[in-house]
C-alpha cells in the first residue's frame, strides 16, 4: 500500500526523501496504451511500487445502456475495445439472444465465427505491433497496421465500416457478405500466413526481444486465477482454459465441428499443429514472452478456424435470417455470458424487468481484470519493464473504462 | 580543406605582395606568419565545417525519413521538394524555427539554454580534426584520433545539463541514463581506436589513412581477424556513445517520454537533434578513417594523381575524388546505424551497461592484444599483399608541412615519433 | 456441476441462511444474508466439489422505480442487490450469488449501504468492489484501499444508482 500521505491525489510531488522518487506516467504518455495513468515509486531505476489510474476514458457506457433498447446498445459495445469491436457486437449480442433464448440458424454462426476470428487476427496484429513499440522499435507496428488494412477492407466490403462495425446485431448480422467476399478472404490468408514467419524473426525470436520480455513479470497460476486474468494473459500462465471451448453452451455451439487447438502450455510443450518457434531456453512460464507468445500462436488457430469455415458456410444455401426488431421486448429475467475476446473473456450481464429497455446491463472488461495484476507484476523490475509487462498484458482503455 | 585554403590564401598574398615588389620567396615565408591568414583561414574553415554539419543532419534527417519508410514497407516524405521529398528537412527546419521557444518554469533558465550550445560545439569540434582527403583537414593534428575521443565525450555535457536544467523527471533519467552509458562506452572505443593507432605506429589520422592506400587489401579492417572484429566492436560502441537504438535510452520515447530533450522545443531540440546527427557523422568518419581505407577507394585508380604532385590541379581532382569517397563510405556506416534503429528494439539500461562492462570491454581487450601479438610475431597479414607503402607515409610526411602544423608537431614528438625526422 | 447441484451443495451446508431463486428465464440464483457473504465465498472457493476460484464479476443492481406510470406495476421495495458471478476453471461451472442491500444505511444523513468486501478471498475483487462503491455507493467493509475508480476521487453521487442526476457544472466546467 502507498504512505496515506501519497493516497491523496494532489500530493503526489512528495519527493523529499532523497533515495526515492515518485513519478507520473500518464495519462499522456507514449506507452500506456492510451490514458492509463501509473503513479511509480522508483528508487533509481528500481521500481518499487506501482499504482494504476484509470477511468480517463470512462463514457458511462453502462448509464447509456439503461436508455436504449438491446440492439440500440450495439454501437456501444463497439466503443468498448475499438480493436476488436466484431468481438464484443458478439458478446452483447449473445447475451440478448440467450435471454430470448433464440439460438440463431448455423449458417449465421458459421459467418459470426468467420468474422469474429478475422476481428481476433486484426487485435492480436496490433497487441503484437505496439508491444514491439513498446520495447522501442517501430516497424513491426507497420507491418502489422498493413495487415490489419487488409481486414479492415474485408470488414468495410462486409459492413460498410472500418473501426465500429455495428455489424454483429442480436439475432443475426445487419447484412449478409456480398458475393466474392469469401474469395478475397481466402487470397489474405494465403498472402497473411507465411508473413507471420517474419515476425517470429521480428520479435518472437529476437535475441533483444527476448533478453527484454523472457523471465520478467512472472505470472504465475494462483495469481492468474485469483486476479480473474483471461485471455492470453491466463493461458500464458499455463491454464488450459478457453471459452470458445469450455464456456457457456450457447456460445460453445458457434464453434461444434470446428477443429482447433487451445494454445497453452502442456506438460511443458506447445501444440505442435503448426512448425511454431521453439521456446526459448530463458523463457519461463507466464512471462510476458509467453503471453506475447501465446496471442502470436492464437493468429495460427484462427487462420484454420477462418478456413473450416468457409465451406461450412457456403454448403448452406439458405439465405441468413434478419435480425430481430429493434424495440425486441425482452422477457423479465437476468442473464451474464462470457465469451472470448481477443483480450480476454469479455463478459455481458443484461438485468431486464419485462420491457424493451434493460433495467441494467453490466460490461464485465477483461482487461479491467488483467490491468488489475500490474501492481503485483511491477514490484521491483526496472523502470523500462513497465512498458514490456503493461504491453504484453495488452491493454484497451476503452474497455477498461467503459 | 586548411591546406587548400591555406593555399590558396598564400596565392591571394603572393599576388598583393608582388605587387608592391617582393620576391615569391620572401612572399611566401611572410604569408605563412601572418596572423591575418591565420585568422582568415580559421574563419573560412569554420564556416565550412558548420555547413558540413549543418548540411549533413539535413541529409541524413532525409536519408532517415526515407530509409526507415521504405524498411516499414511505406514511402517516405514524396511531396515537400518534388519526387522523392528532397526538402522534406528543410521544411522541418522552417517548421522548428517557427516554433515557440519554451523554457519551463521549473527550469534552471541559464543552464537549460545553454545546454543544446554545449552539445552542438563539442560535435561541431569533433570535426576539426577529420579529414575529408589528403590534406583536406582544418587542424592537423599529431594526436587527431585523441583529440577526436576527447571532445566527442564532451557531448554528455550538453545532454546532462539539459536534462537536469530541464526541472523533469523523465528528462533526469534521461540525463543519467545517458552520463553511465556514455562514459561507460568510452573505454571499449578507445581501445578499438588504439589498435589502428598501434598498426599504423600514429596517432594522425593522416598518416593512419595513407597508411591504407592501395588496394582494399591495405585497409586496416583486413589486417588480421583480430582488427576484423575490432572494427565490428567499435562500431557497436560508436552506436552505444552516440546514443543511436538499441541503445538510445537517454531519449527512449516509450519509456522517458523523450528523455533529455522532453522539454525542449523549436531551435533549442534541433540543435541537440544536430548534435546528435554530427556525432554520428563523425564517429562514423572515424570508422571509415581507422578501419576503411579513408578517402581511397577500393582500387588504387586516382593515387597516382595524389602521390604524384605533379599538378596542383590535379592533386585537388584526386583529393575530391577522395573527399566523396570518404563521404560515401561514412554515409555507408550512418545508413547502417539507420538501418540498425528501424530493426532492433532497445536495450535495457542495465542489459547495455552489462553488454558494455561484460562484453565489449574484454573483446575489445582482447582484439587489441591479438593486434598486438600479431605484429610482434610478424604474422603475414592481408595488408601485405600490396606494394609497400613506406614511400607513401614518408610523403605524408613532407607535405604536411603548413604554418600551423609545424608548432604542434615539434610539440607533440612524444606522441608521434615515427613521422618527424 | 450444474446450477442445482451447486445450490443444494450449498442448502445442505447452510441450511435456511440461502435462499434459492430458481429462474424461468436465464439465470438463477442464490441469495445470501450480508454477515454470512464471507462464509459462504469461502466454501464456494475451498469445497473440493465446487472450486468456485474464479470472480468473474461483481456488480450490484439499483431497484429503484423512478417512473410514476410503472409504480404501480412494481412489486419490489426499493433495494441494491450486489452480483457475484464465479466460477471454476477446472471443474468448468459456473455460479451466482446475490446480496440484498437497502439503498440506504440511513438515509437521513445520507449514510451508504456496507458489506464485507471478499477481497481477502478472490484478489480481483479488488477493483471491481471500488467500481461498484463508485457507481452504486455500496461501502465494502474490510477492503484494502476503497476509493473511487473510474470516477475522479471529488465527484459527487453514484452515478449508476436509479436516481442519480449528473451534475451540472464539475471544477468550473459545464457538463451539460
Amino acid at each position: 500500500m502507498l504512505d496515506p500521505t501519497l493516497i491523496n491525489n494532489k500530493n503526489i510531488e512528495y519527493d523529499a526523501q532523497t533515495n526515492e522518487m515518485l513519478i507520473n506516467m500518464g495519462p499522456q504518455h507514449p506507452s500506456t496504451h492510451g490514458v492509463l495513468r501509473l503513479i511509480i515509486r522508483t528508487d533509481g531505476e528500481i521500481v518499487s511500487e506501482i499504482q494504476p489510474h484509470i477511468g480517463y476514458l470512462h463514457r458511462c457506457a453502462e448509464k447509456i445502456g439503461e436508455h436504449l433498447s438491446a440492439r440500440q446498445w450495439i454501437p456501444y459495445t463497439d466503443r468498448m475495445d475499438y480493436l476488436a469491436a466484431m468481438n464484443m457486437n458478439l458478446g452483447w449480442s449473445l447475451t440478448v439472444e440467450k435471454l430470448l433464448d433464440h439460438q440463431v440458424s448455423k449458417k449465421l454462426q458459421h459467418l459470426r465465427l468467420m468474422i469474429c476470428e478475422l476481428g481476433r487476427i486484426a487485435s492480436h496484429l496490433v497487441g503484437m505491433g505496439a508491444y514491439g513499440l513498446d520495447l522501442g522499435t517501430a516497424s513491426p507496428f507497420f507491418y502489422a497496421i498493413r495487415e490489419r488494412e487488409k481486414i479492415l477492407d474485408l470488414f468495410e466490403k462486409a459492413c460498410g465500416a472500418r473501426l465500429t462495425f455495428s455489424y454483429i446485431t442480436p439475432g443475426g448480422v445487419m447484412a449478409d457478405i456480398p458475393e466474392g467476399w469469401i474469395d478475397e478472404c481466402k487470397a489474405f490468408l494465403d498472402y497473411f500466413e507465411p508473413i507471420i514467419k517474419q515476425y517470429h524473426t521480428l520479435l518472437t525470436t529476437n535475441a533483444i526481444f527476448l533478453k527484454r520480455t523472457c523471465n520478467l513479470g512472472i505470472l504465475s497460476k494462483e495469481k492468474a486465477i485469483d486476479y480473474g486474468c483471461s485471455g492470453a494473459v491466463l493461458r500464458g500462465s499455463g491454464i488450459d482454459y478457453d471459452l470458445r471451448r469450455d464456456g457457456d453452451p450457447f456460445y460453445t455451439e458457434m464453434y461444434d465441428g470446428y477443429d482447433f487447438e487451445v494454445i497453452v502450455e502442456k506438460e511443458g510443450d506447445y501444440p505442435k499443429d503448426y512448425p511454431y518457434p521453439d521456446v526459448p531456453r530463458e523463457a519461463q512460464l507466464g512471462d510476458c514472452w509467453h503471453r506475447f507468445y501465446v496471442r502470436m500462436l492464437e493468429v495460427i488457430q484462427s487462420i484454420k478456424l477462418i478456413r473450416q469455415s468457409f465451406e461450412k458456410y457456403q454448403s448452406i444455401p439458405e439465405p441468413i435470417e434478419k435480425p430481430l426488431k429493434l424495440q425486441q421486448k425482452l422477457p423479465k429475467g437476468e442473464i451474464y455470458l462470457e465469451t472470448e475476446a481477443p483480450r480476454g473473456q469479455m463478459g455481458f450481464g443484461l438485468f431486464s424487468e419485462g420491457d424493451p429497455i434493460p433495467w441494467k446491463v453490466r460490461a464485465r472488461s477483461s482487461c479491467f481484470c488483467n490491468l488489475s495484476v500490474l501492481p503485483e507484476l511491477c514490484r521491483g523490475v526496472y523502470l523500462a519493464d513497465i512498458p514490456s509487462i503493461v504491453g504484453s498484458l495488452d491493454i484497451m482503455m476503452g474497455e477498461i473504462d467503459r | 580543406m586548411g591546406q587548400f585554403f591555406n593555399n590558396l590564401l598564400q596565392d591571394i598574398n603572393a599576388f598583393l605582395w608582388g605587387l608592391a615588389g617582393y620576391s615569391s620567396q620572401e612572399i611566401t615565408t611572410l604569408a605563412e606568419d601572418s596572423w591575418i591568414g591565420y585568422l582568415l583561414a580559421a574563419i573560412i574553415q569554420a564556416a565550412l565545417l558548420l555547413h558540413v554539419l549543418a548540411a549533413g543532419t539535413v541529409l541524413f534527417t532525409w536519408a532517415e525519413r526515407k530509409v526507415c519508410g521504405r524498411i516499414q514497407d511505406r514511402l517516405g516524405p514524396t511531396r515537400v521538394g518534388g519526387k522523392f521529398g528532397w526538402l522534406q528537412s528543410i521544411a522541418d527546419g522552417i517548421k522548428l524555427l517557427c516554433k515557440e521557444d519554451l523554457i519551463p518554469d521549473e527550469a534552471d533558465s541559464l543552464l537549460f539554454r545553454i545546454a543544446p550550445y554545449l552539445s552542438i560545439s563539442a560535435s561541431f569540434a569533433a570535426l576539426i580534426v577529420l579529414p575529408f582527403s589528403d590534406g583536406w583537414v582544418a587542424q592537423q593534428l599529431n594526436i587527431g584520433a585523441f583529440f577526436i575521443l576527447a571532445i566527442m565525450g564532451l557531448e554528455v555535457f550538453g545532454v546532462i545539463l539539459a536534462g537536469y536544467a530541464s526541472g523533469s523527471k523523465w528528462s533526469l533519467y534521461g540525463a543519467m541514463r545517458e552520463a553511465a552509458q556514455v562514459i561507460s562506452y568510452e573505454i571499449p572505443l578507445a581501445m578499438c581506436v588504439v589498435v589502428p593507432v598501434l598498426l599504423v605506429g600514429s596517432m594522425n589520422l593522416g598518416t593512419i589513412a595513407n597508411y591504407q592506400a592501395g588496394w582494399f587489401t591495405n585497409w586496416l579492417i583486413f589486417h588480421d581477424p583480430f582488427a576484423f572484429a575490432t572494427f565490428w566492436i567499435y562500431f557497436t560502441c560508436g552506436i552505444a556513445s552516440v546514443n543511436r537504438a538499441p541503445f538510445d535510452l537517454a531519449e527512449a520515447e516509450s519509456e522517458l517520454v523523450a528523455g533529455f530533450h522532453t522539454e525542449y522545443s523549436g531551435m533549442r531540440w534541433s540543435l541537440l537533434f544536430m548534435a546528435e546527427y554530427g556525432s554520428m557523422f563523425t564517429v562514423s568518419g572515424l570508422g571509415v578513417l581507422l578501419f576503411l581505407g579513408a578517402w581511397y577507394g577500393p582500387l588504387p585508380i586516382f593515387n597516382s594523381w595524389t602521390s604524384g604532385t605533379e599538378s596542383w590541379y590535379l592533386a585537388q581532382m584526386a583529393n575530391l575524388v577522395g573527399c566523396l569517397n570518404f563521404v560515401l563510405k561514412s554515409s555507408l556506416l550512418v545508413i547502417v546505424m539507420i538501418w540498425v534503429r528501424w530493426t532492433l528494439p532497445r536495450l535495457r539500461i542495465d542489459q547495455v551497461m552489462t553488454m558494455c562492462l561484460k562484453y565489449c570491454v574484454p573483446l575489445s581487450l582482447i582484439g587489441l592484444s591479438g593486434v598486438l601479438l600479431w605484429q610482434l610475431l610478424a604474422i603475414p597479414s592481408l595488408n601485405d599483399l600490396a606494394p609497400a607503402r613506406s614511400d607513401l607515409t614518408e610523403h605524408w610526411a613532407e607535405k604536411s608541412s603548413s604554418p600551423f602544423v609545424k608548432d604542434s608537431q615539434e610539440k607533440v614528438d612524444l606522441f608521434d615519433g615515427r613521422n618527424t625526422q | 456441476m450444474n446450477f442445482s447441484e451447486i445450490s443444494d451443495t450449498l442448502i445442505t451446508h447452510f441450511g435456511d441462511l440461502v435462499l434459492l431463486h430458481k429462474a424461468e428465464v436465464g439465470d438463477s440464483w442464490v441469495e445470501i444474508p450480508k454477515d454470512k457473504l464471507l462464509e459462504v465465498g469461502r466454501f464456494l472457493k475451498e469445497n473440493p466439489q465446487l472450486q468456485l476460484t474464479y470472480l468473474n464479476s461483481v456488480t450490484a443492481v439499483d431497484y429503484l422505480q423512478t417512473d410514476p406510470k410503472k409504480l404501480k406495476r412494481t412489486s419490489w421495495e426499493p433495494h441494491i442487490k450486489v452480483v457475484y458471478h464465479l466460477s471454476s476453471l477446472f471443474l468448468k461451472h459456473t455460479f451466482v450469488i446475490k446480496v440484498t442491500l437497502p439503498r440506504w444505511s440511513d438515509e437521513e444523513q445520507n449514510r451508504l449501504p456496507s458489506l464485507p468486501s471478499v477481497s481477502s478471498l478472490w484478489s480481483t475483487a479488488d477493483w471491481q468492489e471500488r467500481e461498484v462503491f463508485d457507481l452504486y455507493g455500496v461501502e465494502f467493509t474490510g477492503h484494502p484501499d476503497m476509493r473511487r475508480i473510474l470516477c475522479p476521487d471529488d465527484w459527487a453521487g453514484h452515478p449508476l444508482r436509479k436516481d442519480y442526476t449528473p451534475p451540472q457544472e464539475y471544477e468550473g466546467i459545464r457538463c451539460h
